[in-house]
Formats: C-alpha cells, sequence, structure tokens
C-alpha cells in the first residue's frame, strides 16, 4: 500500500484525494462503527437465506423459513376469521327479530352487515341507501316486499325476479301498451297522479279503468300489495317517477326490476347482517303492517 | 502499512469526590428526580369503577392518558403539544439565562451517571483507588469488586426499566406478572432494553454519549450569548499558575518554536474522550505565556478541577464542547482556596462579558443580573402564555362532549306521508366512570320532531368511559316551511339527567325545495 502524505496541521494521514487544493483526511472510524458496519453484513447474509430475497426469472429465491407476505395475510385472515366464528354462529342462530335484544351481537350485526352493503349493494341502492330511479330507497318507510327483519333477509337471500333462485320474489306487471288504448292509458296516468294526491281510487272514467285493470294487484284502494311487490300508488315515493312521460312509460311497457339472489353468494352470517343493518338505516318495520 | 489506526480507545476518567454547594444541590436534584421518576405509578387515583386507580397512566390501548384529576383522549392531544412546546421554550429560556443547566443537573444521563458513579465509588474508593484497580491485574479481589459493581449497576439498570414499562399499565398487576412471567412479551423487551441501555450508558459510556451521540451540545451552542452564564475559569486571577512556574516558561517558549504541534493538539482529531478545545473568544491562550510570569496568580495548579469533572476536562482551557457545566470543579476550587486563603470564585459561573470588564479591574457583577435581559424575558413571556393558555383551555374544556354530523348522503329522505327527514350522527362521550343518560332535544324556529335511532323517548345511556354514536331522526311535517326550504337553522342540546349541564351544536335542517 501506498504511503500517503501527512497533513501537516493535523498530522493525519490523508486519504491521497484532492478537490481544488482541498484534501481529504483518513480519520480513523470508531470500532463501535466498524463492528456494526459487519454486523449489517452479517445481517444481510443471514436475511437472504432465511427470507424470499434473490430474484429468478419467474420468481425469487422462497428462503429457508418457507415465508411470503401472501401466505401471512391468508394466515391473519384465518386468525380473524377464527376470531369471528363464535359470534358468527350466534349471528345464524339467534331469531332475526331477537338480535337488538343483544347488544353485542347487534352491534356486531350492523357494522359488519354495512361492511357487506358497501361491498355488494351500493353499486344499485347507493352509498348512502338512498336507492335511484328504479332502485329502491332503503331509508324511508315504503316497502315493496316487506319491512320487517325476516322479510328483508328473504329478499336479500333469494333476489327478486331472478330465475337462478325458484325462491326467488317474483311478480310481472303486464305491459298495457298492448292492451289499453293510448287515450285509455292517458286516462289512467291522470287518475294514478290523482290518487297520490288523495283523489278518489274509483271516481271518474280513470276510476273505471283503475278498477278493472290494476286493483288486483294494487288494491282498490291504491295502497299496492306486498305478496306481488306491488307499489303502493297513494303514497309520496316513486319507484321511476311520478311524472306523466313516466307514467305512460310504466304503464305502456311495465317495469321488471331485478335483484341478485344473494343467498347463492354470501354465508347465511352476511345475509342476515345486511338485513339487520337495512332495517335500522330509518325504515324497518317491527312486524307488517295489516 | 499505514500506521493509520481504525479506532481510538476511550481513555477512563476517575472522578474524585468532592463537596461543596453544587455538589450538595446536585444530590438533592438526583434525589428528587429519581424518585419522581420511580414513584409515580405507583400513586393511585380513585376515578370510579369503570376507569383506573393510577395517578399517572397512558394507556395506549384506549388512547388515554390520565395525569391524576386531568384525562387526556386522543382528540386532545393538543395538550401533550402545549407541553411539548413549553418544554421546548423551557430549554431555550434555561440555555440563554444559564447555558447547559439542564446537561449538568437534570439531563438523565447526567443524573445516572452520577448514581452510577456514587455506587463506583462506595464499591471501589475514591480516585486514587480506582485509578491503583484499573491499572491492577485481575485478581480474585478485583473481580469481587468489579463483579459487586457491575451487579449493583444492572440492579439500577433493572429498577429503571422496570419503573418505566409501569407508566402504560396498571403498576401492581404488571409487577404481579412480571414476576410470575405472565407479562407480554413488549414489557419484558422494553425492560430489557432500557436496562441494557442504563446500564451501558450509565456505565461505561458515560461522557462519550455527551460527546458523540447527543446533538444537544451542538445546538446549545449556537443559543447561547454573551451574558448566557456558564461555568468558567477566571484566568486574569489564576494565571500564571503558581506551580511550576519556570517549567511552564520554558515549555511556553518550547510552543513558540514548535507552533504546528501545539495547534495539533488544540483542533485535531479529537477521539477517546478529549473534545476539542473551543477558546472563549477574548481570552488570552494560557498555554503561550501571554501574562508577567513574575506574579503568580491564585491558581496554584493543584488539578483539583480536573480530577473531580466527571467528563475528563480542564475547565481553565476555556469554555469547550465537552463541558456539560455540573459545576463540581466550582465546588473543588473553592474547597482549595479557602484552604489557602484566597477568595472563593476562581472557577465560577460567569458570563462571557464578564472577562473584559474584570480584566480591566472591573468588580465581579452578581450573577443574577445577567438573568434579566430582555431574550430571556422574551422567552419567559412565550413559555407563560403557552402555559396560561393550556390552563385556560382545560378549565373551559366542557363536560359534555358532543359533535353533530348531519348525514349529507342523502341530505333528505321523503317518507311515504311526504314527510321530510334528516338524520343526524351525535357523538358523545363520557369521560366519568359511571353511565350517564343525557336527554337530547332540538330548538328551532321551524316545527321540527326529533327521535333517537332504536330508542323509545329522547334519552339515550352513554356507558362509562366510552363514546356513543347515536342516530337522530328530524322531521318536518309534509309541506311545512321547513320541508319545503333549502336550509332551517336548528341547535341540538344535551342535558346531562344527573348533573343538569347542558351543551348545544348548531346545524341545519335539509328541505326539498320547490
Amino acid at each position: 500500500m501506498s504511503q500517503n502524505k501527512k497533513d501537516d496541521v493535523t498530522g493525519v494521514e490523508t486519504t491521497g484525494h484532492e478537490w481544488d487544493g482541498i484534501e481529504e483526511l483518513n480519520n480513523p472510524l470508531p470500532r463501535w462503527w466498524l463492528w456494526t458496519f459487519y454486523a449489517t453484513i452479517a445481517w444481510g447474509v443471514v436475511y437472504t437465506i432465511l427470507f424470499p430475497a434473490w430474484p429468478l426469472v419467474n420468481s425469487a429465491t422462497a428462503g429457508v423459513l418457507n415465508w411470503s407476505t401472501r401466505g401471512q395475510v391468508a394466515e391473519r385472515i384465518a386468525a380473524v376469521d377464527e376470531a369471528r366464528a363464535g359470534i358468527e354462529a350466534r349471528l345464524v342462530e339467534t331469531d332475526l327479530a331477537a338480535i337488538p335484544e343483544d347488544e353485542e351481537l347487534h352491534s356486531y350485526a350492523v357494522n359488519a352487515g354495512a361492511a357487506v352493503f358497501r361491498t355488494h349493494c351500493s353499486q344499485c341502492h347507493g352509498s348512502g341507501a338512498q336507492g335511484a330511479k328504479g332502485y329502491p330507497n332503503l331509508l324511508d318507510d315504503a316497502w315493496l316486499w316487506g319491512g320487517a327483519r325476516d322479510e328483508i333477509a328473504y329478499t336479500v337471500r333469494h333476489g327478486i325476479r331472478n330465475e337462478d333462485d325458484p325462491d326467488a320474489r317474483y311478480s310481472q306487471m303486464p305491459a298495457f301498451g298492448d292492451i289499453l288504448a293510448d287515450e285509455e292509458i292517458a286516462t289512467l296516468v291522470d287518475h294514478v297522479q290523482g290518487m297520490a294526491q288523495g283523489g278518489d281510487p274509483a271516481a271518474g272514467p280513470g276510476g273505471e279503468l283503475y278498477q278493472a285493470n290494476c286493483a288486483a294487484c294494487h288494491g282498490e284502494t291504491g295502497a299496492g300489495m306486498r305478496e306481488v311487490g306491488a307499489p303502493n300508488l297513494t303514497d309520496a315515493i316513486w319507484l321511476y317517477g311520478g311524472d306523466t312521460e313516466t307514467l305512460t312509460e310504466t304503464i305502456t311497457n311495465a317495469r321488471f326490476g331485478v335483484m341478485p339472489a344473494w343467498g347463492l353468494r354470501l354465508d347465511e352470517a352476511d345475509v342476515r347482517a345486511v338485513a339487520t343493518y337495512v332495517h335500522q338505516l330509518g325504515g324497518g318495520e317491527e312486524t307488517a303492517p295489516e | 502499512m499505514s500506521d493509520t489506526q481504525l479506532y481510538a480507545a476511550r481513555e477512563p476518567i476517575f472522578p474524585r469526590r468532592v463537596s461543596g454547594r453544587f455538589r450538595r444541590l446536585k444530590w438533592a436534584i438526583l434525589i428528587v428526580t429519581l424518585g419522581i421518576y420511580y414513584v409515580t405509578p405507583w400513586i393511585r387515583w380513585d376515578r370510579g369503577p369503570a376507569l383506573p386507580d393510577q395517578a399517572v397512566l397512558v394507556d395506549m390501548a384506549n388512547r388515554r392518558f390520565y395525569f391524576f384529576w386531568i384525562e387526556i383522549w386522543s382528540h386532545e392531544f393538543y395538550f401533550v403539544a402545549g407541553l411539548l412546546i413549553m418544554a421546548g421554550l423551557g430549554l431555550f429560556l434555561f440555555t440563554s439565562a444559564l447555558g447547559r443547566v439542564w446537561c449538568g443537573y437534570a439531563c438523565p444521563q447526567t443524573v445516572w451517571t452520577d448514581l452510577y458513579l456514587a455506587v463506583e465509588r462506595w464499591v471501589e474508593g475514591d480516585r486514587n483507588a480506582r485509578l491503583r484497580l484499573h491499572k491492577a491485574p485481575w485478581t480474585a479481589h478485583k473481580w469481587r469488586l468489579r463483579l459487586t459493581k457491575w451487579a449493583i449497576w444492572l440492579a439500577i439498570g433493572l429498577a429503571t426499566g422496570g419503573a418505566w414499562v409501569f407508566y402504560f399499565t396498571d403498576a401492581p398487576t404488571l409487577l404481579r406478572d412480571i414476576v410470575t412471567l405472565n407479562a407480554a412479551p413488549v414489557a419484558y423487551l422494553t425492560i430489557a432494553i432500557l436496562t441494557a441501555t442504563t446500564f451501558v450508558f450509565g456505565g461505561f459510556m458515560r461522557e462519550q454519549v455527551c460527546i458523540y451521540m447527543c446533538p444537544w451540545p451542538r445546538i446549545q451552542g449556537a443559543m447561547m450569548e454573551e451574558d448566557t452564564l456558564t461555568v468558567a475559569y477566571r484566568d486574569w486571577r489564576g494565571e500564571p499558575r503558581g506551580k511550576g512556574l519556570r517549567r511552564r516558561k520554558a515549555a511556553a517558549q518550547a510552543e513558540e518554536v514548535a507552533a504546528p504541534e501545539a495547534v495539533t493538539r488544540a483542533a485535531g482529531p479529537q477521539i477517546g474522550g478529549r473534545a476539542p478545545v473551543i477558546p472563549m473568544p477574548g481570552v488570552p491562550n494560557t498555554t503561550t505565556g501571554a501574562y508577567d510570569a513574575a506574579t503568580p496568580g491564585d491558581c496554584i495548579d493543584c488539578n483539583a478541577c480536573v480530577n473531580v469533572c466527571p467528563m475528563g476536562i480542564d475547565i481553565r482551557d476555556g469554555q469547550q464542547l465537552a463541558c456539560i457545566t455540573c459545576a463540581l470543579c466550582i465546588d473543588a476550587c473553592d474547597e482549595v482556596m479557602e484552604k489557602i486563603g484566597k477568595p472563593r470564585g476562581l472557577i465560577d459561573y460567569l458570563a462571557l462579558s464578564d472577562a473584559p470588564r474584570e480584566r480591566a479591574g472591573g468588580t465581579p457583577r452578581a450573577a443574577w443580573r445577567h438573568l434579566i435581559r430582555p431574550r430571556n424575558a422574551l422567552y419567559l413571556a412565550l413559555w407563560s402564555l403557552v402555559g396560561a393558555g393550556l390552563v385556560f383551555a382545560l378549565f373551559i374544556r366542557s363536560e359534555i362532549e358532543m359533535t353533530v354530523a348531519p348525514v349529507r348522503n342523502p341530505t333528505f329522505v321523503t317518507l311515504s306521508d311526504g314527510t321530510i327527514r334528516n338524520t343526524y350522527d351525535i357523538r358523545l362521550r363520557n369521560k366519568q366512570g359511571e353511565p350517564r343518560d343525557f336527554a337530547l332535544s332540538l330548538v328551532s324556529e321551524a316545527d321540527l320532531a326529533i327521535e333517537l335511532e332504536g330508542l323509545e323517548g329522547t334519552i339515550t345511556e352513554v356507558p362509562a368511559d366510552t363514546q356513543r354514536l347515536q342516530r337522530v331522526y328530524v322531521t318536518a311535517a309534509p309541506g311545512s316551511e321547513a320541508a319545503t326550504s333549502a336550509e332551517t337553522a336548528l341547535r341540538f342540546w344535551a342535558e346531562d339527567i344527573a348533573s343538569g349541564e347542558r351543551a348545544h351544536r348548531d346545524t341545519v335542517f335539509n328541505g326539498q325545495e320547490n
């Protein structure tokens, strides 16, 4: 090794590097620093042996411990599932109507149901459950097929007009464009709009048409019929809209709203959780009204 | 081969025992600070059945901080931030006024090193005995003394690490769990790490921590000014030193010839316990013989100040980075001055501005007069302002903590009879140890009705030490003014049924504007 020159002022050897007359001193390192440095090298070697490290063509060395981030995630998910197994079992066993009596279970069901809702339901019903045209608002007190916990759970489990599930809720409104003349439909639209404002369901020519064609499902008073999912025509809520144009389209072509049968894709605990969640959004019914 | 060493060993320091007013002050501070540290977790404070009864507790899991009658939740972290700002300003104030007084008296590194030195002195004897023991071969006697010392150090370290974990969970329970090996692994790990750092920092690294690891000496140097009090040597009174006058004179002449070496000593790379000497401006270099060699000064060169120094430095070289201003050299020198019948204060708390005046024959200025300066007053004012603000904030903290968040998705819901409904998330906090009932009501110029989700009536119970989210529905009758206007002001009231305390929040009701 070549002998570098010593700095006059400090008496320390220089590294021989020089920039514009400024020379670098070769001061010693503290021993603890050196040993720490060596330790990091040793650590690095051990680490690459134990853990996935060296990139290969299509993968990387797996490491002696066979550890992976994916495996860790699977482990943690399994641990969470295991921790929840007890309360999930309770959720499945408990009668839906009795869930609110168990504060812990109710809180769990509502929070789990909220997560299920955001994942699977919010695409149609909206993140705030406020619905959209053709997709019912779940916050209000109007229910097409029933707003008790059991009824909501049934709707979630089997869906609506869903061919994959024979138990799905099913009904079909006729397309009156094939049955009634255009003027008759116009009269009927007028009459239905009047009913929503409190008009007599049987009065006038519109009343006659209504009683003959619509009352079978929507009821003589227009209050709807939940057995067939027929909406109440006398309240302030419209599923597709209450203006003349929309109503004309509804009566002429009919509607065919569908909902997936979530029982085919979610487990029973999730179905019950989301039913509990929807029920407590502000419109849930304790028992179906007479 | 290069003759450059990769490593330079620490030169051990054996501070001599000293007594005097600063030593007594340091003992007092040591006892008080360590006493507070070790005893605090064991103080009990009754807060009711649902809350911990430990006076000072940092509950990480539940994000609660308990300090006697004060309880701080995570959303009130600004109290902690305020305390940190006060701590910062306090350090500015003390550094500006008294230099590195924190380092010398209150820094844990100083306090624990002091305690470890006391143990060392008790086991192995004073400076000379320790020096002899250091040089002695490893006999059974030396082993016995060393092992005794290390065992006591380790016990102190263990107590230090042990006391720390007690601040984070119920102390008596944790102690039982630790002894029966049932405590959480993190508790053992924390104790092990703190035991090791205390043992190594206090027993072996000592002044190296201050010189190499701590940034504070560098920061503080920038915060001092001419009137900052710091430990200094009255060279105008002490020089030339009484002992070895002739020898020093010869050395001074020799140094003039070999000047490069002298510079080397002052500014060379300092490794192993000796930090660079930074001479005070305006103080003549004492090694160059600028004083009249004929009339000896007060310093008799007894080296008492060097022997007692825990940093192993010579204060007579001037102010320097390694000096933590522990003032033990003042005690040591005063003792000697008294013995030889000279006035005390050859080494003293001095400000830089004292040097020229005293050198010109001026009388020493009282130390406290240095403290009254605009800068100190400003720091004190800022410090007090933040402190007063915190106390004020603590007292105006509402007993009822309520937040109201209107649900905006959607802003309103039309019910089947045409009623317009708004939903609000009301969060109520109960910091007390018992459940509290709150009655919720609303006040508005419009005719609005209130309903609580899942409850009959308007009373909601918030369990002890929790926050409750209560969803509240407010409805306006079909066609009413509130139902048909975009915004209607309303105010929610929450009333603690038991105490009658009330709190309110203002918000708006959204209707369907036609």
